[in-house]
């Protein structure tokens, strides 16, 4: 399981300039700014995108695909993710969208309505037969699970084993697309229009499955300022585009939609990492067990608010909820085609969810134990105040940096000018004398 | 073998429920830091949440402090509290004197004593009516 941690993040040292915003907000810890630059602790990160919010300088680069390299493949299938829709004008329908994206060199744009409904049916299925512990936590969002492996590894059990409608959704495209051109699966290309980097590890990393279905990501805020002039084009002409989305779909971009039989008393749902870290705390302390399902989302908003998104999350909710009204309410899954694929195990994840601990402070439990002596020396001398300045997001794990050998004691600024002012002390008390600066501060006036 | 050891000490404060559940919470957190096996760790993650929520609930104040040595894993809890009249009775599952309100925030199912004896291998529990009591769990590393 100790595999190198994939990460579809990376700190642009030339454009960073160690502001230190990307530290602060980072949920898990996993940003330290060393020699004016940002670096990321790879076993912590969960490449929720939070950092590339925040960052004003584009100095956190996502590395996701770019739309101009997409051409190269004999056939290539567009898997939208329900957030792409709410990013344009109101009039802009899904059907618009595929269309657009069908002129622009895709061959097939995938339906997220059919396997978002389909997943909400898998997942009424798989909860009537589950007898294991409670309470099952949703395993679509990518950073989520990232966060379960990495911090609850005793949870990684209670991850829902259902895949998510983008890995089906890209499934059954390319099974249609290969019976509609005769070309073998392996032959068509799946790219996610994904709202986050996240995905883009769920790509490359495939928890729960052998390997994902989908090949590549674009983010849309890249595919954005490409497929809003062809809307215009697609709008312009007059041409009358299939609606084959319906109400179903659209709710995904910010919630799962969870299943009508399911009490809403055993459900909850979560939005943001550091309420989704609160929910975990409690499930791992043994709490929570009379839900059933909690859904945890790691952005505030749901997908809208993802890190690759253009419109502003609220905005793009609304839009979603708006769409909703305006498209066929039908259910757009056969429910004895579902209960067929369930019980040919199509929806469930294929290999365990793996654990993925960080590193810790000590190889050995002697060297633990010495190690951790050390670090509450270090910390009970660090002034708790969690300024930064020494490019460690807080004063425990700067005491914990200094014990690793990462980062030297003297870059705590606060501890320095302690140093420096009793030094001073010294000096003056040897007969150097101090100067006017000094002598206002410890006579309590500002030197005026 | 070695006489390393880990102490750390943490303070409780009696119907602090804002701050409730903060200490098991580090003791979790710094034995993952440290390595421990995570069915170990769960262990005791909850046993120490039992206790504290114990004091937190019915003490005034309390301290939970933590011993790793190579061999063991001991939490000592002490607290300044009304004591336990019969740990017998107090240690037998779905005996609760929780109040409605502690039964509102989802406590007082009588299985927080027994709960952290189910998670540890050793646990001594002694207690004076209207001084406090003490409780000294182990869990063996290996």
């Amino acid at each position: 399981m100790a595999e190198a941690h994939y990460h579809s993040i990376r700190f642009d040292s030339s454009a960073c300039h160690g502001c230190m915003a990307c530290m602060r907000v980072c949920p898990t810890q996993a940003v330290r700014i060393r020699c004016g630059h940002a670096t990321m602790l790879e076993d912590r990160c969960i490449d929720c995108g939070e950092c590339i919010k925040v960052c004003t300088r584009n100095a956190v680069v996502p590395l996701t695909a770019s739309p101009a390299g997409l051409g190269h493949f004999d056939y290539t299938v567009a898997v939208p993710s329900p957030a792409l829709y709410t990013q344009f004008d109101l009039n802009v329908t899904p059907g618009t969208i595929h269309q657009a994206l069908r002129n622009s060199g895709f061959d097939a744009a995938a339906s997220l309505s059919w396997s978002c409904g389909a997943v909400t049916h898998a997942i009424d299925l798989f909860l009537a037969e589950y007898r294991g512990p409670g309470p099952l936590i949703s395993s679509f969002c990518p950073s989520v699970v990232r966060l379960v492996q990495i911090k609850y590894p005793e949870l990684v059990d209670q991850l829902l084993p259902v895949l998510s409608p983008r890995e089906v959704a890209a499934r059954e495209a390319k099974r249609q697309a290969s019976v509609e051109t005769g070309l073998p699966p392996d032959r068509i290309h799946a790219v996610y229009m994904t709202p986050c980097p996240a995905k883009m590890v769920s790509i490359v990393d495939h928890p729960g499955m052998d390997a994902s279905y989908i090949d590549s990501a674009v983010g849309i805020s890249d595919l954005f300022p490409l497929l809003a002039p062809v809307i215009r084009e697609v709008q312009t002409s007059g041409l009358h585009v299939p609606e084959t989305e319906t109400a179903a779909g659209l709710g995904w971009a910010f919630s799962i939609s969870l299943p009508s039989t399911l009490p809403a008393e055993h459900t909850m749902s979560v939005w943001g990492l550091p309420n989704v870290l609160r929910i975990l705390d409690d499930i791992d302390k043994g709490k929570l067990q009379r839900y059933t399902f909690i859904e945890c989302h790691a952005c505030f908003e749901g997908c809208v608010s993802g890190a690759l998104t253009v419109e502003n999350p609220y905005v793009a909710r609304a839009r979603a909820l708006r769409l909703q009204q305006s498209l066929p309410k039908r259910d757009p899954v056969d429910r004895a085609d579902m209960r067929a694929r369930h019980e040919r195990g199509e929806f469930r994840t294929t290999v365990p969810f793996a654990v993925r601990p960080p590193r810790p402070l000590g190889g050995d439990i002697v060297t633990a134990i010495t190690r951790m002596q050390e670090r509450d020396r270090v910390a009970a001398r660090l002034p708790g105040i969690d300024c930064g300045a020494c490019g460690s997001p807080t004063c425990a794990t700067f005491a914990e940096d200094v014990v690793t050998g990462e980062v030297d004691l003297a870059q705590c600024v606060v501890l320095r000018q302690g140093q420096l002012e009793e030094q001073l002390a010294r000096l003056a008390a040897a007969g150097v004398p101090a100067s006017r600066e000094q002598r206002a501060r410890r006579s309590g006036d500002d030197g005026h | 073998m070695t006489d390393a050891e880990f102490v750390r000490a943490y303070d409780i404060v009696g119907a602090d429920f804002t701050n409730a559940g903060r200490a098991s919470t580090g003791i979790k957190e710094t034995l993952k830091n440290m390595g421990l096996a995570s069915a170990l760790i769960r262990r005791v993650a909850i046993a120490a949440y039992e206790a504290e929520m114990n004091m937190v609930m019915y003490a005034r104040r309390g301290t939970m402090t933590l011993h790793v040595t190579p061999n063991d894993v001991t939490i000592d809890v002490r607290d300044e509290g009304p004591g336990i009249p019969d740990i017998t009775l107090a240690m037998q599952e779905g005996y609760s004197t929780a109040t409605p309100e502690m039964r509102e925030m989802g406590f007082g199912a009588g299985m927080g004593l027994p709960n952290i004896r189910r998670n540890t291998d050793e646990m001594v529990i002694t207690s004076e009516v209207n001084q406090g009591t003490a409780i000294v769990m182990t869990v063996h590393v290996s």
